[in-house]
């Protein structure tokens, strides 16, 4: 086990440094310099050149990556934005939690629907219900993010005025700039997105629960179970639901950790400050350090489930050991 | 009176292109502590005539006919009271010990299973019960191997499992579908020697569905042979296997690979299994049968007493003398391949 986590953390760095370093190169293949940008209207060469040498791209890449690592591993600081010199820890760690917020709220919403409607359609395929599933699946999986976020926020935002068509609330209370916050108004600035988010996933999952329990109610240890007089409900929770969950908590596990990476399209929609849209605004003013620390964020979010799922999976199928 | 009485059982299954009939009108019955052995090619029906009985079968299904268990119908039984008979009166046992035990739980778990889904027993005592029937089908270190997963245990270790489970009621009936199919040959002796010690010890009956008439001629009491969904020879082991009747069996019995290697050839029967879903008029058989007349192609032969004997019936049209003459001829074949 000891053996495993440690074998695990080696690729986790390895993984690391192939993700900042591929972000590098990208970022200075952009004929864009980020010093002339930063200097101001109608700047001078001079002023350009100092601009450039305070932020100190006026480095090779190479030393400038070697910079960023020494920043990172000695001080645990990812730098300052190109932009605004702000700490690139604290934009981040500002923006975190509203992503957070989001995957996790979403997550929820859309395995308590994926759950009871997947297993519902296995168990009584071809039936209205399951046909009027597979239907909604279709339009889930059909229908983009975007335009299910704008009529959400429409209909039930503008029109109806039931919720608030945009922005975020901290959870934690309210803090400087911010008119509310605390659990009640998070929760109600959040509902929009959380179904907006989730109607995707909601689609998806149904889809893959359906198919993974048709599968299993198909398996001779689940008719071995029936023989030995297991009634009904005991055959589903205790032999075909424990196995036909194992690859959910997989796909689960990565599409949490990818979404936490930013969920750029209801962030932007819902106009939620969270890391997708911090990546957006990072990305269009060149600003080399913001980039790259959602970057690591992100990385770091998939590295992190990956390990979760793994230790989760050992321990739920007795087939995987890890070593 | 016979412990499980069957009449008239038909098992047809709506499908996509049509119906089904899996089974067609089989008949048969097994005494207390006794040995029925059904035959018959892939697809003939054996297995979902037992599946019928257990109440097992998935999907769009039709049954008729009855199953007579102790003087109860398990066919028009409602389904909360067969459970109650399903692995504690009778059991069942699989053919691929590799997939019909549940990979993510222990073996012991699902012994216990067994025993505490019919007996109030507390775990611990469920937990002895288990140990008991691992040693009785001896596994060896069998107090170690109870928190053991299935995926620990080779194929034939596992269907040791599958036999301490399906015994561990004390059941009256066990049907075994192939129990030794996946199996390899050491193997298969291995356990069908356990199974036949088994049966004296605990007296159960047994349903051995097969196609091996080698396995047959050793445990067997009575014979069914199924061909596409119907019998077509069905009697005491003695009867059907020294006074075949029926060109099926014929095939059958040739069709065994003997040890006398130099020149020796495997003798198939030719063809495959006509479809169920559209079966051949007349005799199902005509189709294969190297003795088929014009009759065998239109009438279905019915179901008769053949060589005397009340309890040995066979469904072909052949005249007596030609079948005692083709029976004698491979039973001196055997004979003399044994001898």
């Amino acid at each position: 086990m000891i053996r495993y986590i440690i074998r695990r953390l080696l690729w986790a760095i390895v993984l690391f440094l192939a993700v900042t370093i591929v972000t590098y190169v990208i970022f200075y293949l952009i004929p864009v310099d980020p010093a002339r940008l930063a200097a101001g209207r109608n700047p001078t060469p001079q002023e350009v050149k100092n601009v450039a040498h305070y932020l100190g791209t006026d480095h090779p890449i190479w030393y400038q990556y070697g910079l960023f690592l020494k920043r990172l591993v000695i001080d645990h600081s990812l730098g300052y934005s190109f932009a605004n010199r702000q700490s690139v820890n604290s934009t981040i760690f500002a923006a975190a939690p509203v992503t957070i917020s989001l995957v996790l709220g979403g997550a929820l919403l859309w395995m308590t629907i994926a759950l009871p409607v997947g297993v519902y359609s296995a168990l009584h395929p071809r039936s209205r219900t399951d046909r009027f599933a597979m239907a909604s699946v279709l339009v889930g999986i059909s229908a983009h993010p975007v335009w299910i976020g704008l009529m959400l926020s429409y209909i039930f935002g503008f029109r109806l005025e039931l919720f608030p068509i945009q922005g975020y609330c901290n959870l934690k209370g309210s803090i400087a700039g911010q008119s509310c916050g605390g659990p009640a108004d998070w929760f109600y600035h959040m509902i929009l997105p959380w179904i907006a988010f989730a109607v995707l996933y909601a689609a998806f999952y149904v889809r893959m629960i359906r198919a993974n329990v048709m599968e299993t109610l198909n398996e001779d240890y689940v008719r071995t179970a029936r023989a030995k007089g297991a009634p009904e409900q005991r055959v589903m929770i205790q032999h075909v639901m424990r196995n036909a969950m194992l690859p959910v908590v997989t796909m689960l596990g990565m599409d949490i950790a990818i979404a936490l990476g930013g969920a750029v399209l209801i962030e932007s929609v819902f106009g939620l400050p969270g890391l997708g849209k911090l990546t957006i605004t990072g990305i269009s003013t060149f600003d080399l350090p913001i980039i790259v620390g959602t970057v690591v964020f992100a990385s770091i979010m998939v590295i992190v489930f990956n390990l979760i799922v793994d230790i989760l999976y050992a321990w739920i199928d007795p087939r995987i050991r890890l070593a | 009176m016979a412990l499980l009485d069957v009449r008239d059982l038909t098992t047809h299954f709506s499908t996509d292109d049509g119906v089904v009939r899996a089974v067609d009108g089989v008949s048969f019955s097994v005494e207390k502590g006794k040995t029925l052995a059904i035959v018959g090619e892939s697809g003939s029906g054996k297995s979902v005539t037992c599946l019928t009985i257990m109440g097992l079968n998935t999907g769009r299904v039709q049954t008729t006919g009855q199953a007579m268990f102790d003087g109860t119908d398990l066919i028009t039984l409602p389904k909360r009271e067969l459970r109650e008979y399903r692995g504690k009166r009778i059991s069942m046992i699989f053919q691929d010990p590799m997939t019909s035990l549940n990979p993510v739980h222990t073996i012991g778990r699902q012994l216990r299973e067994a025993v505490m889904l019919h007996e109030g027993a507390t775990k611990a005592q469920a937990n002895s019960r288990a140990l008991e029937m691992l040693r009785a089908v001896r596994i060896p270190r069998a107090d170690a191997r109870l928190d053991d997963f299935p995926h620990q245990f080779s194929g034939g270790m596992r269907q040791r499992v599958m036999i301490a489970m399906a015994l561990i009621n004390n059941p009256d009936l066990l049907i075994a579908d192939e129990p030794t199919t996946a199996l390899d040959v050491t193997t298969q002796a291995q356990i069908l020697r356990l199974m036949n010690e088994l049966q004296r010890d605990f007296g159960s009956a047994i349903i051995l569905i097969t196609h091996d008439l080698g396995v047959v001629a050793e445990t067997a009491d009575d014979v069914l042979v199924m061909y596409a969904a119907k019998p077509a020879e069905q009697g005491a082991c003695e009867d059907v296997f020294y006074r075949p009747h029926h060109p099926y069996t014929w095939g059958l019995m040739r069709s065994l690979p003997h040890l006398t290697p130099v020149g020796s050839e495997l003798k198939p029967i030719p063809g495959t299994p006509p479809s169920l879903l559209n079966p051949p008029s007349g005799c199902r058989f005509h189709v294969r049968c190297p003795y088929a007349m014009d009759v065998c192609r239109t009438v279905e032969p019915a179901l008769e007493p053949a060589s005397g004997d009340s309890r040995h019936l066979a469904a072909c049209h052949l005249e007596e003398h030609v079948k005692q003459r083709e029976a004698e001829l491979i039973v001196t074949e055997m004979m003399a391949d044994s001898a």
